[in-house]
């Protein structure tokens, strides 16, 4: 089965979506991400998504599904570069992806997420 | 490639989903739809497909391309010889789902196109169409 490569980078895990997502490589990478936020303590996730032509209603629940569960293991994730084609779809298929953070672009994305660390870092300093 | 006018492919397995979005890709390219609406049939396909292979086991997708004077449109049918669908109007609410998904597949999907009807009965299968104009 196809996997999708995980980057870290600082506090922040990086994963770039390039292929035909199959329901099976979506699933796996929920998990692996949960295993590399345990594993590595990592803070943040980015998910590009620029290379999507479309999400569905089933891509959409894991990206949901992945900012939950990071949420839940102290960490913040943005879903970054989706098209705006996908993004009329996504809408009028009845998906506004709530709960889920995003940002236009990977620059914007990274940006959001140190805003996260710093104000978690003035939380555990006070 | 030029596509034919008409035909079918099955759905059996995940990967004929991939497959069944790229041939609808492909269709609405060759109809020179705009990008938003390839993307909404494209979208439209994709969550039917699923429903074909989760819910009725496997399936078929056929293909029309379809002209009215100077429109030009896809017809996209999706069947299966499942369980059938025992409440429609319940399968058609947004939200409601038999606990595999969003809830948002047959409702979603019929928000994305122009014409949709579905024929279903117990026992004997779904068969979903859709069609969008140009």
């Amino acid at each position: 089965m196809e996997r999708i490569p995980i980057l870290q980078m600082g506090r922040s895990l990086l994963v770039t979506i390039q292929v035909d997502l199959q329901d099976q490589t979506a699933l796996a990478l929920q998990d692996d991400l949960a295993d590399r936020i345990a594993n590595t303590g990592a803070n943040g996730v980015l998910i590009d998504i620029s290379a999507l032509e479309i999400v569905d209603s089933f891509i959409g629940r894991m990206l949901a599904g992945i900012s939950g569960i990071t949420r839940v293991l102290d960490a913040t994730t943005v879903v970054v570069g989706m098209q705006p084609a996908v993004a009329i779809t996504l809408v009028e298929l009845g998906l506004s992806l709530e709960g889920v953070r995003t940002a236009l672009n990977v620059e914007r994305g990274m940006a959001m997420l140190r805003t996260a660390f710093e104000e978690d870092d003035v939380d555990a300093a006070s | 490639m030029t596509q034919p006018p008409s035909g079918s492919m099955p759905i059996r397995a995940e990967a004929d989903i991939v497959m069944s979005r790229q041939q609808v890709r492909k269709l609405t390219q060759q109809l020179k739809f705009s990008l938003v609406d390839q993307t909404k049939m494209i979208t439209a396909a994709r969550e039917l497909s699923r429903n074909t292979l989760v819910y009725g086991g496997s399936g078929d997708m056929r293909w029309e391309t379809l002209t009215a004077g100077a429109r030009v449109g896809l017809r996209l049918a999706f069947e299966d010889k499942g369980p059938g669908i025992a409440d429609l109007e319940l399968a058609l609410t947004d939200g409601w789902t038999s606990g595999k998904g969003m809830g948002v597949g047959l409702s979603g999907s019929r928000r994305l196109v122009n014409e949709f009807d579905i024929q279903t009965a117990v026992g004997e299968g779904t068969c979903v169409t859709i069609t969008r104009w140009k």
